[in-house]
């Protein structure tokens, strides 16, 4: 390669990257300190900015855990045993990925919306789930659905059976095996896919957006939130909570990165071990 | 039936305990999570009888609507099959100044929110915004427009180009371009004949993730899109607003046209991946 090719092309890669990757958080952090750093802290300690970022917080935290315990209990069934229909199953489980976000709002407003099979008769009781936190929950949790699974099953089905048989020969029960025998293993990978689940939690917009009823204070989630200031033309506020939240995705995403990076390693000292 | 009773029977004498508790516990969390939902969106749509069904494929705004969705994430996708092959070349075979922020940056669009990434472009591309503005003294605006829903699928769907072919990429062996340079073949010549097929279905399944997450998208697009009816609505969003109008009919009707478009899509990927492994497309070692 010639040294005008090689530098053309660095100068365009640059110039790309500049343009489509740095300057959009640039623009976020330039929006959100426009008045000053105080008046964007301020906005951020609004009541309704509050509850939005309470509301996702919990949101995120249940998702999490459901999800995380859900979806460790079906990478052990995936990985560990054979069944019939072991592989529609799995593709089940991949199936939220491929969905678009607002269609996975809508499947929860087909359930319990005021129409929806089930809305009027759990109405009839006051339990409301539509325009309230526990549909978000749904539909966050069937977003971020795949994530735990997706993420540990490689590692489990390349792990085999050899040492939970051993386990079960020395007489452990089916906790023990799994918390003192296959998680330890897997404890990286399991990691990076709880907080690669942590990171779309707390972004989704799209289905969030269709069962949430846009209630300030009340079923806003902060990229709702956002939403809503920078519809109000309160454009300050509306940057200043894009960028908590936009930071807030980086530093999970970035524990993961780091967190990769030590899987990558202990599975490469694991190899050189055997 | 009696077979998948026999063998859940038979299975409980594997001695590896716990097998119950986690069928049940995940026969639970998929039922209610994933498998009912879609039961709903696949039924729905036939409750509402046949007059409903052959109102809305009569729906011309619905069927703009999905054009706008198909089209535009067909041109992002594939302004960012080039874009994207750059990228990872000199990701990969070039010594560039600061490859290690490049390589943490392209994954950038997989970690801002959407909703940030929406009213982000849309400032930054805005009449008064950084780039908005010099580009409108050029007579172009992206803002409000089917280019502005281009741009923001093509900062969305930028990553999958560059995560699919970059580890093919890696895995070809500088030899065999060293060797065609060798036997007389000029540096285009080896990109066009040598590299380019290899990285062929691993773009091809970049292309396809790309595309399939650009008809569905919706939270980076909106704020940019204009949101016209007929001209920049998109698919999505239609969806919004037919629930809004209480029109459940209309709204499953869509969501399930873009339910079947993005698993076909997924579906073709995965398989090309399946003939990639198993060797039945050749270029890939």
């Amino acid at each position: 390669m010639s040294a005008l090719t090689r530098w053309s092309l660095v100068v365009a890669t640059w110039l790309i990257v500049a343009v489509v990757l740095i300057l959009p958080p640039l623009l976020v952090l330039s929006e959100a300190l426009r008045d000053g750093l105080p008046t964007a802290l301020q906005s951020l300690a609004d009541p309704d900015a509050i509850s939005a970022i309470r509301l996702t917080v919990e949101m995120t935290v249940l998702s999490v855990v459901i999800n995380t315990v859900f979806g460790v209990l079906a990478a052990w069934l995936i990985s560990k045993y054979r069944f019939p229909l072991r592989g529609v199953l799995v593709a089940l489980i991949e199936i939220p990925i491929s969905v678009s976000p607002v269609v996975a709002g809508l499947v929860w407003l087909l359930l319990f919306g005021s129409q929806g099979w089930w809305g009027a008769a759990l109405d009839h009781y006051n339990i409301h789930i539509a325009f309230a936190p526990a549909g978000i929950l749904l539909a966050t949790l069937f977003v971020t659905f795949p994530y735990v699974t997706r993420t540990i099953l490689p590692l489990m089905e390349q792990q085999g059976r050899d040492a939970e048989d051993a386990a079960t020969l020395l007489g452990a029960s089916f906790w023990q095996i799994l918390w003192r025998v296959t998680l330890p293993d897997a404890r990286w990978a399991l990691l990076s896919g709880i907080l690669l689940t942590t990171a779309r939690a707390m972004g989704e917009f799209g289905a969030v957006s269709v069962v949430s009823g846009h209630i300030p204070g009340m079923t806003e989630t902060m990229p709702l939130h956002i939403e809503t200031l920078y519809n109000g033309y309160q454009s300050v506020a509306a940057f200043s909570m894009a960028a908590l939240l936009a930071i807030m995705a980086m530093t999970t995403v970035g524990f993961r990165a780091f967190f990769e990076n030590r899987a990558r390693r202990a599975a490469l000292a694991g190899d050189a071990g055997s | 039936m009696a077979e998948a009773t026999l063998s859940v029977r038979s299975r409980t004498s594997d001695p590896l305990p716990g097998f119950r508790l986690a069928l049940f516990s995940t026969l639970l969390w998929v039922g209610l999570i994933v498998v009912l939902p879609l039961t709903a969106l696949i039924v729905r749509p036939w409750q509402e009888g046949l007059g409903a069904m052959t109102m809305a494929l009569h729906d011309g705004r619905m069927f703009a609507a999905l054009r706008v969705s198909f089209f535009t994430a067909f041109i992002a996708a594939l302004i960012n099959v080039p874009v994207g092959l750059l990228l990872t070349w000199t990701l990969v075979r070039v010594q560039l100044p600061g490859r290690r922020i490049v390589d943490a940056l392209i994954d950038l669009p997989f970690a801002i929110p959407t909703a940030v990434t929406g009213i982000t472009l849309a400032t930054l591309y805005g009449p008064q915004g950084w780039l908005g503005k010099p580009l409108a003294h050029l007579g172009i605006s992206i803002a409000y427009s089917t280019a502005g829903i281009v741009v923001a699928l093509m900062f969305v769907g930028l990553p999958f180009i560059v995560r699919s072919v970059e580890p093919v990429l890696r895995g070809l062996p500088p030899e065999q371009e060293e060797a065609a340079g060798l036997l007389g073949a000029s540096s285009w010549q080896t990109v066009w004949r040598v590299v380019l097929p290899s990285l062929l279905p691993a773009t091809v399944s970049g292309f396809g993730l790309a595309f399939a997450r650009g008809i569905g998208e919706y939270g980076s697009v909106i704020f940019i899109a204009g949101n016209q009816p007929f001209r920049t609505e998109i698919a999505p969003l239609l969806v919004v607003v037919r629930l809004q109008e209480f029109d459940y009919a209309g709204a499953t009707s869509i969501a399930f046209i873009l339910l079947v478009a993005s698993m076909l899509c997924l579906a073709g990927v995965a398989m090309l991946r399946r003939r990639v492994a198993r060797g039945l497309i050749t270029g890939v070692n």
